[in-house]
């Protein structure tokens, strides 16, 4: 049984108000930063701890704060990035609804580490009934003096706010949230100059991951050094996941990273195996974006190595062979999903999510949909494989902000691991247009 | 060509919303209050945003109509044509269509009479709109309908109890700002 640094209590009947949160250990951090701590030695505790993003990209928060510029009398923001909307992660939905209080923690610790005097949490529009409950608590937090003018007589002052989109993938990118709060499009910003140096309203600006956020009140209360115990080399602390697809048990489930991939699946402390006593295909394991590995691959590595629940071990064998931890969204998919017809469905996401800035993403996206929806329904080219993979790799390294390669890179993995597949749908053209129908390596169809 | 629309307005309780929302932002950024504003606009004005409710944000926010123009056609959320009663968001990224989405929206077409991006159905109640990933993929398949999600849809049992709690809402769900109730100004929303 792994530690629960953060969903140790989320069951507990009324955590989501701030008397049984309080209860149980909350804002103990808030007390233990401001009254005894400077903000540089918050920092330096978050760049102890290894803590990296949890939004995806998994680069170091504590380097990320260090990066902050700091101008004299110019206001600087803490913003939390909860537009969580990359397909197959649902973890800080359920962290927000559940234990509010967690993330407002999180959110005056840090703020009071940045130096930040109003802070944001931006959240997904879709998501307006958390922000309500976000709201509630806020409320809370504000009566009982941990936010406001002054808090906890330390001198320090914070506002927080709750802001909503309107609905956009592309928001979650960093910048493209930053347009958005400033109430326009969410077009990515072309860096540098990066947020650290001019972020919301021109200014220096932080963007967090609310889990990375939920995590900074455990780093603080149990020190940097304790919490980079936990997990294996640069893959620090704890984890969740989301587990959805073809599971028996989904979910969101903390686990300490090191887990053993083939323990996450089929343990019952996990998600229990495949539905339906049927095989395991396919896993994408850190959300749509990073590449689709088949079943040999996600258990091992190519070198015949357990795959574990890290940066590191996941992305072992680059991409060849390997993928990303990325934001946790772990989708299982069982031995009758059709691969192509799943990849054409992410390739209509990304076209439908892409800005339309960039004309290799705005254009290539939607190139690769039309291709991949010509294949799936049984009008497909031989040569339509290779030319996916072409398309791909000219969207790649392409455009201003990274949704240019979250919509190739499982495009190309789905060709580079499944090509059998994709042939079959031009060569069984008819039968691969059925509803349902499948690929099997014997040439039955499901 | 409305060219003889009425100026809408915003009920007494949305403006001591708006009021609200206002002062967390500086003075010179009112522009930021523009996402939640066009929330609570399509809340107020039966559930989608025409030409002149989005004239009526840009005057609220001292902002130039094309600013919100640009940014409702942006984002999805924002429905700019006529909706009915009840706009059905049925999610259907790849997690929740190996959950069935498919089936799920094909079921509503058959059992509500509107198509997806279509018209509303006869009655009415419901627009079938699909969207995007929903953050729920666990609980998959997912209806959104308002602030409100519908989770694992996959049998008919869960669909019906879903749309009989829809048929049943005299008025959509009070906000929480509207202390008192729905305006009566709102009483057709």
């Amino acid at each position: 049984m792994g530690r629960k640094l953060l969903t140790e209590h989320i069951n507990v009947e009324g955590i989501d108000t701030l008397e049984v949160y309080r209860k149980h250990g909350g804002y103990r951090s808030v007390e233990k930063a401001l009254k005894t701590m400077t903000p540089d030695e918050v920092v330096e505790e978050v760049k102890k701890s290894g803590l990296r993003g949890r939004g995806g990209a998994g680069f170091p928060t504590g380097m990320k704060w260090s990066f902050l510029a700091k101008p004299e009398g110019v206001p600087r923001y803490l913003v939390c990035n909860a537009d969580e909307s990359e397909p197959g992660t649902f973890k800080d939905r359920q962290l927000m609804s559940k234990l509010p209080h967690l993330l407002i923690e999180g959110m005056i610790t840090s703020s009071y580490a940045l130096g930040a005097n109003t802070s944001y949490i931006y959240i997904r529009g879709e998501l307006l009934y958390v922000l309500r409950i976000l709201e509630k608590a806020i409320a809370e937090a504000y009566a009982a003096g941990f936010l406001g003018k002054n808090i906890l007589g330390s001198g320090y002052d914070l506002d927080l706010h709750v802001h909503p989109g309107g609905g956009a993938y592309i928001c979650g990118e960093e910048t493209a949230l930053l347009e958005s709060l400033e109430g326009k499009r969410g077009n990515p910003r072309n860096k540098p100059p990066f947020p650290a140096v001019q972020g919301l309203y021109a200014r220096p600006t932080v963007v967090n991951n609310v889990e990375s956020i939920a995590a900074v009140p455990v780093i603080v209360n149990e020190g940097g050094d304790e919490y980079a115990k936990i997990g294996v080399g640069r893959s620090t602390g704890t984890k969740l996941i989301s587990a959805c697809g073809h599971l028996n048990k989904p979910g969101i489930y903390e686990i300490e990273l090191g887990l053993p991939v083939e323990e996450f699946i089929y343990s019952d402390e996990y998600c229990g195996g495949i539905w339906k006593g049927r095989d395991l295909k396919a896993v994408v394991a850190g959300g749509s974006s990073v590449p689709i590995l088949p079943k040999e691959l996600i258990l091992k590595t190519a070198a015949g190595e357990n795959r574990l629940m890290t940066y590191e071990s996941l992305s072992d064998g680059g991409f060849v062979t390997g993928t990303m931890l990325g934001s946790g969204g772990f989708i299982a998919m069982d031995e009758t999903t059709c691969i192509v017809r799943n990849t054409w469905n992410f390739s209509r996401f990304y076209h439908h999510e892409s800005c339309g800035q960039c004309s290799p993403c705005r254009e290539g996206t939607g190139w690769m949909e039309k291709v991949l929806h010509r294949l799936e329904h049984g009008h497909g080219h031989m040569e339509d494989i290779d030319l996916l993979v072409s398309v791909a790799k000219q969207i790649e390294g392409n455009t201003i902000c990274p949704l240019g390669e979250a919509a190739a890179w499982p495009v190309a993995a789905a060709v580079r691991h499944f090509r059998h597949e994709f042939e079959w749908h031009v060569t069984h053209a008819k039968e691969a247009a059925q509803p349902g129908a499948v690929y099997r390596p014997s040439g039955v169809l499901v | 060509m409305e060219t003889t629309a009425v100026k809408p307005q915003f009920s007494e309780a949305a403006q001591a919303e708006i009021k609200r929302l206002l002062t967390h932002y500086p003075d010179e950024r009112r522009k930021s209050a523009l996402l939640p504003v066009l929330h609570i606009a399509q809340a107020e004005f039966g559930g989608w945003v025409s030409p002149v409710v989005q004239d009526l944000v840009a005057e609220t926010l001292g902002i130039k109509p094309i600013e919100v123009y640009e940014v409702s056609s942006f984002y999805t959320m924002f429905n700019l044509k006529p909706v009915g009663k009840h706009v059905l968001e049925i999610c259907r990224t790849g997690p929740c269509m190996l959950r069935g989405s498919d089936e799920l929206t094909a079921h509503l077409e058959r059992i509500t009479g509107a198509k997806v991006g279509g018209p509303a159905s006869a009655d009415g109640l419901f627009t079938l709109k699909e969207v995007e990933c929903l953050a729920a993929c666990g609980f998959a398949p997912i209806v959104q309908v308002r602030e409100k999600y519908y989770e694992q849809l996959d049998t008919p049992e869960a669909v019906d109890a879903m749309l009989t709690e829809l048929r049943n809402q005299v008025h959509r769900p009070a906000l929480p700002w509207e202390e008192n109730g729905l305006p009566n100004a709102l009483a057709n929303n």
